[in-house]
């Protein structure tokens, strides 16, 4: 039945491509999720009136973080390539991958970080400083706790757009079920390759949004 | 203990200086609790904030114990907050704590070891009245409860002075009420000194000791809670002190019980704090053969004894009134015969 519906399609290449594309989701999301912390609190941080309060560093972040957003995923793979060669020393495959999937989502990450970071109210930060808490102590014991639900959400946003990138950067050669698709499904006139990575593109999609809801939930105590 | 000398604050704005401190002088006892009371604006807030620092001084002078504030360098004055419990009012939680790690968080700013910190905590729960709840967040919680988890918190480095910015601003009159008794029996049984903020004459009267009065960034009264209520001078403070009794005296309504009876007789008693007691009407209504009918007034009590006037009928034998007259009288309330004028 199965193999009447799908003649072109090759089980292990399937799980293979799937496999490769969530290599490159997790080890991307991981780096997205700690550059963009990092971004995030700058931004946050070196914003007027608060803790760092600095506007040429906050400037300089803010167009950085402008800038490598405003780049289409795409181009900026190609942008990278010398880069991700130095990096990875090879610019093909789910590894040469990650360093465009990273620089791309961070600073989208970041941006989501900075709007968590400015929800989180004004007063625990002032009871922190009234009790003599040291910066780093306001940073990973209020900053990032109080927000925890929106960065997690954040990041589940982040997680799913990533997915997407993966997917592009199978075109041109980065493995994974974008790869599939493209290479042995729209190359091939194999449609029903191509279908069958969507549906496991969509599945993955689909867990990661549930997970991310999941626990957003849970540790949101407001 | 906390001594202030000619203390400002001025904020640069654009196009003018806003000066939300002003040139405020003032000494606090140790053990007292003292009222800072003023309208919205006056920099009741920007007061309370300079004392432990969370807005720096433009200009003056803050020393607690003999230490001075104002020179204290970063690390120094990080440890000194330790011991300068605050609390506000929209308690400022931490919502991702339950009530036992909010209370723990400035033990572990402090670095206490888990154990000491279970021990003080599990202390400072039972002094506030929270047990049972240790596990609640603070959404879970009432108002009420939510800043007697802001005062276990403020208390927790054992700190010399407590600031309170409007900490009962957010309560209801019941919750408030029971939030001010906290304060008082936290005060007698700590010796803890207490500067409290706020727009509300009725929380000066029931727990402090001394009050100054802002407008404009400046003190513009200062003194004992009770001889601020009695003889209020500026007229700021004569406005707040009318929040009290907003009942006007009515001599018309009085009229109707002055009469040529020598059985009956309308007086007015004068509290003006002291040795009177509450039960003082019932007292004279049961030591003494006369009915005691209370026509008009109002007293509040205040932590220096009772304060305001009231108008009764003492009806009796003419030798009984007199004597229960001159029985409140020695109790140490004024009294005054009313007459038809
Ligand atoms: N950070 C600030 N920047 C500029 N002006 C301020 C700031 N904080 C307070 N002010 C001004 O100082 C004055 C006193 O404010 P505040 O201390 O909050 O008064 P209160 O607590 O008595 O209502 C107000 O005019 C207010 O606008
Ligand atoms: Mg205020």
């Amino acid at each position: 039945m199965l193999e009447e519906l799908f003649p072109n399609v090759i089980m292990e290449n399937l799980w293979t491509a799937t496999y490769e594309t969530l290599y490159m989701t997790v080890i991307s999301v991981i780096g997205t999720f700690i550059l963009g912390i990092i971004l995030g609190l700058l931004l946050y941080l070196t914003d007027r009136g608060n803790l760092w309060s600095n506007r040429v560093i906050n400037g300089i972040t803010a167009t950085v973080v402008n800038v490598f957003r405003a780049i289409p995923f795409i181009i900026l793979i190609l942008l990278l390539i010398p880069f991700t060669d130095f990096l990875m020393d090879t610019i093909r495959g789910p590894k040469a991958a990650l360093p465009a999937l990273i620089i791309g989502s961070a600073p989208f990450y970041a941006r989501l970080v900075e709007i968590a970071l400015k929800e989180v109210d004004k007063g625990v930060i002032e009871a922190a400083k009234s009790m003599g808490a040291k910066t780093h102590t306001i940073i990973f014991k209020v900053l990032l706790q109080e927000s925890k639900p929106a960065l997690v959400g954040g990041l589940t946003v982040t997680a799913i757009a990533l997915i997407g990138y993966t997917a592009i950067a199978g075109v041109i050669g980065a493995g994974g079920l974008g790869d599939l698709a493209y290479m042995h499904g729209f190359q091939r006139r194999n449609n029903d390759v191509v279908f069958a990575c969507t549906v496991f593109i969509v599945a993955i999609v689909f867990i990661f949004q549930w997970a991310g809801d999941f626990v957003s939930k849970r540790i949101d105590k407001r | 203990m906390i001594s202030i000398k000619k203390l400002s604050k001025h904020f640069q704005m654009k196009d003018q200086t806003v000066h939300a401190v002003d040139d405020v002088s003032l000494e606090i006892e140790k053990g007292e609790i003292f009222g800072v009371i003023g309208y919205s604006g006056a920099g009741k807030s920007t007061f309370v904030r300079l004392l432990n620092r969370l807005e720096e001084p433009t200009s003056g002078e803050i020393t607690l114990d003999q230490q001075s504030l104002t020179q204290l360098g970063k690390n120094d004055l990080r440890k000194k907050r330790q011991k300068i419990g605050m609390i506000f009012q929209h308690f400022n939680l931490l919502w991702s704590r339950t009530v036992y790690e909010n209370i723990a968080f400035p033990l572990e700013i402090a670095g206490l070891d888990k154990q000491s910190s279970k021990e003080k905590v599990d202390e400072l729960i039972e002094l506030v009245g929270l047990k049972g709840r240790e596990n609640s967040y603070p959404s879970q919680l009432s108002g009420g409860q939510k800043q007697r988890v802001g005062i276990a918190r403020a208390l927790a480095n054992d700190p010399e002075v407590l600031l309170c910015d409007e900490a009962t601003s957010a309560l209801d009159p019941e919750t408030t009420d029971d939030i001010l008794d906290l304060l008082v029996s936290i005060n007698k049984k700590l010796k803890l000194t207490i500067i409290l903020i706020t727009h509300e004459m009725h929380v000066i009267q029931k727990i402090c000791h001394r009050v100054a009065v802002m407008e404009q960034g400046k003190v513009v009264e200062v003194g004992d809670v009770l001889e601020v209520f009695i003889n209020p001078k500026e007229k700021t403070t004569k406005r707040f002190v009318q929040q009290l009794s907003p009942l006007e005296h009515d001599p018309e309504r009085l009229k109707d019980f002055i009469t040529e009876d020598e059985s009956k007789e309308v007086v007015k008693l004068h509290f003006v704090g002291g040795t009177a007691r509450r039960s003082l009407i019932s007292e004279v209504a049961k030591q003494f053969d006369v009915y005691v009918n209370i026509l008009q007034g109002s007293i509040s009590q205040t932590q220096e004894g009772s304060y305001g006037t009231l108008f009764v009928e003492l009806d009796g034998e003419r030798k009984v009134i007199e004597a229960s007259m001159n029985y409140i009288r020695n109790s140490g309330v004024e009294v005054e015969v009313v007459t038809n004028a």
